[in-house]
């Protein structure tokens, strides 16, 4: 087994926000080696719907969703290439009185909290930017976002880190993590690796690396389903949602329309595998229909699904482990990681190179998961 | 509906061989098929065809109809024009997901046999994208379902089908233009090594030459060793061109049939994620099975071309085998018959290695050139796959994400397998380690108020 000249900086994972990273450290300075069990992008950076959106976020994400996106305006320059990126409207559609309601309480606790890039449109407003929509929709609530290409988007990171310095290595899962004598050491079935700090960046993966650490973070794998149609005529212009029901629905530039929206199907990490259930699809295909008449004539001509790692609060695990000054997450983005992405991985590679928190990402360290001494044991009786 | 001992998926010579022996063991057995009515491709329409199309297509079609009569005397349920879209493992069986008659149902049984048959190989050349181009399978159905023939085709390739289809066509007074045949002068030494055991089946022997013979009588004219072949036209296709022997050659024609063998449909397969080996001598991936049919998944089974290329006699041999098998299993009484079963396959595919070293594949069409189309669903050319292979896609499926090659309506049935060739080729890998597309649902695209209109909890 080889052992690697050690590194500053041991990236696990080669996803989005794993490359993202990567690259800016590399940029900060530090020597960077990243290692990915299967093949970059192979995962949910990779297959997710390519939204790249603020709207409706937890007000916790809303610094650094703002901050991301004005990354995703400059994506060219930072990346050389424009990810696929199209900045469109997303959209909140309201189906009723009540809806209109659960919107502008929205809109007044975002303004009450500073941020204004959510607005509320009227039914004339609504019918103008989305003329296909249904007649009983009333009106949204909208912001300035967009959507990009996540398979390319993540390539391009990577290649970004390549040409930065990063050594990207693949088709290694990381099988030993330990701390030793001042260095951390990673083991894969070929070699291993040392570095003085280490980033898990494993996705649904993140949970099982973090315990290797000591780090407990209750994650939960997932799956979201995703159904692509045949081509259609061009009749949307915005990535559309509704208030109340699940839904994700956008048409690409070739006249696909994908449509997600939280539907789960199951996932089996340790496998890499997902299994399509389309019981929980049919739900998913009246929505569509019913918020875009044009959706009768649709035909699916595919589905896909990525394996996503979600935390009890929906809230992703970013920052520095409970348990080691050198070790830190970025995982658990529970199925809405793409757009903070770029973000992110500048931030992540601030706090590792300077030991300074951006206060952006300061909500999401682990901590918050911290379960009292008296109910861990009360726990492990249980089970 | 009721669960089922059996599903079967697919009317052809294997699907309706193994429903009869399975309902003679006293199973309860259903088959779903696309078509109106059994046959499959080989027998398409053969309980319907007119006497005189009947004595067109020749004896082995009559012999589709033997088979199919027994199928319709048996006890099996057949459910025509059932599109199978989405099959689950659920406990101790199989979900299989259905569109009939414009909705969506959901049936169970606790074995699946899948009898999905072969796929044309698909034969990308210069300007096969033409109207006026299709394959030499396509044509034959035209033929088969509709009593129409094919205007002066030239016909393209290799391989038993592109003989038939000609001597079909002398036989109807339409003789085809040209035959334009791509296997080199050096397969025929090649393959010379396994005649003595292609001998054991002198029955295939004999036929080829007496196709041959006739096409000789009617003064079709055969190229020999065919290359460089393009097919020209601007809005459609207007001329042949190829080198064959050292002379060039351009046959103008509006019609072309393309051929270069029949590979396992493997889309079932894929989807229900069964293990799968390339077989270098059928150039193509088969299903790892038993010798009973049996896959890597229990309880799943593959008979016919699915499991590998070897016809319509051994198709429905292996079909009946398959369904004794899934009987005995299930506790009915072991058939003695089994065994003979087994031998007679083994004695039908003597002639295989023969035919499969003789009507290998096309170069042109294995390594086509870089300008060639070869995802004609998202129009992605050979230089393209073999780019974004050496920047680094290591498999099909990269290539997909980068180019959506396999994204389109055809769901990857079309460019498939010359995917993994270019992606083997690039990387310097065989094809096997190089993989396959995966397959996710539905197997063929559905509508989506079909979709929105399922409800398969209530059934």
């Amino acid at each position: 087994m080889t052992t690697n000249p050690a590194s500053d900086l041991l990236v696990i994972g080669g996803g989005l926000h794993g490359c993202a990273a990567a690259l800016f450290a590399a940029k900060a300075g530090l020597r960077v080696t990243l290692l990915e069990k299967d093949s970059v992008a192979r995962h949910a950076s990779g297959v997710n719907a390519g939204g790249v959106r603020r709207l409706w976020r937890d007000l916790a994400e809303v610094p650094l969703s703002e901050r991301s996106m004005r990354m995703w305006h400059r994506i060219s320059d930072i990346t050389g290439e424009d990810c696929g990126f199209q900045p469109v409207p997303q959209v909140k559609v309201a189906e009723s009185e009540a809806d209109m309601a659960v919107l502008a309480a929205r809109v007044a606790r975002m303004h009450a909290a500073g941020f204004s890039h959510e607005r509320l449109i009227d039914r004339a407003e609504l019918r103008a930017l989305l003329p296909a929509v249904a007649a009983h929709c009333i009106g949204a609530l909208v912001s300035e976002d967009g959507f990009a290409q996540p398979f390319q988007t993540t390539r391009v990171f990577a290649r970004q880190a390549r040409a930065a310095g990063v050594r990207i290595h693949e088709g290694q899962p990381v099988r030993r993590l330990r701390h030793e004598a001042g260095l951390w050491r990673a083991e894969t079935d070929e070699a291993t690796w040392t570095a003085g700090r280490v980033l898990n960046c494993a996705g649904a993966w993140g949970g099982e690396i973090a315990a290797r650490i000591g780090d407990d973070v209750p994650l939960e794998p997932v799956a979201p389903l995703m159904l692509v149609t045949q081509r259609m005529r061009p009749f949307c212009t915005a990535v559309v949602g509704t208030a109340q029901r699940p839904l994700s629905f956008k048409q690409m530039p070739n006249g696909t329309v994908v449509i997600g929206g939280g539907r789960l199907g199951r996932a089996d990490p340790a496998r890499n595998r997902t299994d399509i259930n389309f019981r929980e699809m049919t739900q998913t295909a009246r929505t569509a229909r019913e918020i875009f008449p044009i959706m009768a004539g649709a035909v699916i001509q595919r589905s896909w699904s990525g394996i996503e790692g979600r935390t009890p609060d929906r809230l992703p695990v970013i920052g520095r482990s409970a348990r080691h000054d050198t070790a830190f997450h970025a995982f658990g983005f529970s199925t809405h990681g793409f757009q903070l992405g770029p973000a992110t991985g500048a931030l992540m590679a601030e706090l590792i190179a300077t030991g300074r928190m951006p206060p952006e990402i300061a909500p999401f360290t682990l901590t918050r998961f911290a379960i009292p001494d008296e109910a861990r044991t009360q726990n492990r009786r249980v089970s | 509906m009721t669960r089922q001992d059996l599903c079967i998926v697919g009317a052809g010579p294997a699907g309706m061989a193994a429903a009869v022996a399975a309902t003679e063991a006293g199973l309860r057995v259903t088959l779903l098929d696309e078509a109106p009515r059994p046959g499959g491709q080989i027998y398409r329409d053969v309980t319907r065809a007119p006497a005189a199309r009947q004595t067109l297509l020749g004896p082995d079609y009559q012999a589709g109809a033997d088979l199919a009569r027994a199928f319709g005397a048996s006890e099996a349920v057949h459910l025509a024009g059932a599109t199978v879209w989405h099959i689950e493992e659920i406990e101790a069986g199989f979900a299989l997901s259905y569109s009939h008659d414009g909705r969506s149902h959901v049936i169970e049984a606790d074995a699946l046999v899948v009898a999905t048959g072969a796929l044309e190989r698909p034969m990308p050349l210069p300007g096969w994208t033409l109207p006026g181009v299709t394959t030499t399978g396509a044509l034959q159905i035209l033929m088969k379902s509709a009593g129409v023939l094919a205007e002066d085709p030239v016909l393209v390739g290799c391989g038993p089908l592109q003989l038939l289809l000609a001597a079909q066509l002398v036989a109807a007074g339409r003789p085809p233009r040209a035959i334009v045949e791509t296997v080199p002068m050096a397969n025929y030494a090649r393959a010379m090594k396994h005649l003595p055991r292609a001998l054991r089946g002198l029955g295939y022997l004999t036929k080829g030459a007496g196709l041959l013979a006739k096409l000789r009588r009617a003064g079709v004219p055969i190229y020999r060793d065919a290359r460089d072949i393009e097919l020209e036209g601007r809005e459609r296709l207007e001329a042949v061109s190829f080198t064959s022997r050292g002379k060039t050659h351009r046959i103008e024609t509006a019609s072309a049939g393309l051929h270069h063998g029949v590979v396992p449909n493997q889309q079932v397969t894929r989807l229900m994620r069964c293990a799968h080996r390339w077989d270098g001598r059928q150039k193509a991936f088969v299903p790892v099975c038993d010798s009973y049919g049996e896959s890597s998944v229990p309880g799943l089974y593959v008979a016919g071309d699915g499991a590998g290329i070897r016809g319509a006699r051994s198709a429905a041999l292996a079909g009946r085998l398959t369904g004794l098998r899934v009987a005995e299993k299930a506790g009915r009484r072991a058939s003695p018959e089994i065994t003979s079963l087994q031998r007679a396959l083994a004695r039908d595919a003597a002639v295989r290695p023969f035919l499969e070293t003789l009507y290998a594949p096309s170069a042109q069409a294995l390594a086509p050139s870089d300008d060639t189309t070869i995802c004609r669903c998202e129009e992605v050319t050979a230089g393209q796959i073999r780019a974004a292979a050496r920047a680094n896609a290591p498999g099909p499926n990269q290539v997909k994400s980068f180019l959506r090659t396999g994204m389109g309506p055809c769901q990857g049935r079309v460019c498939g397998l010359a995917v993994t060739g270019l992606v083997a080729e690039s990387s310097g890998r065989s094809p096997g380690d190089t993989g396959y597309f995966r397959i996710r649902p539905p197997l063929k695209p559905l509508p989506l108020s079909e979709l929105a209109a399922f409800t398969p909890d209530d059934e």
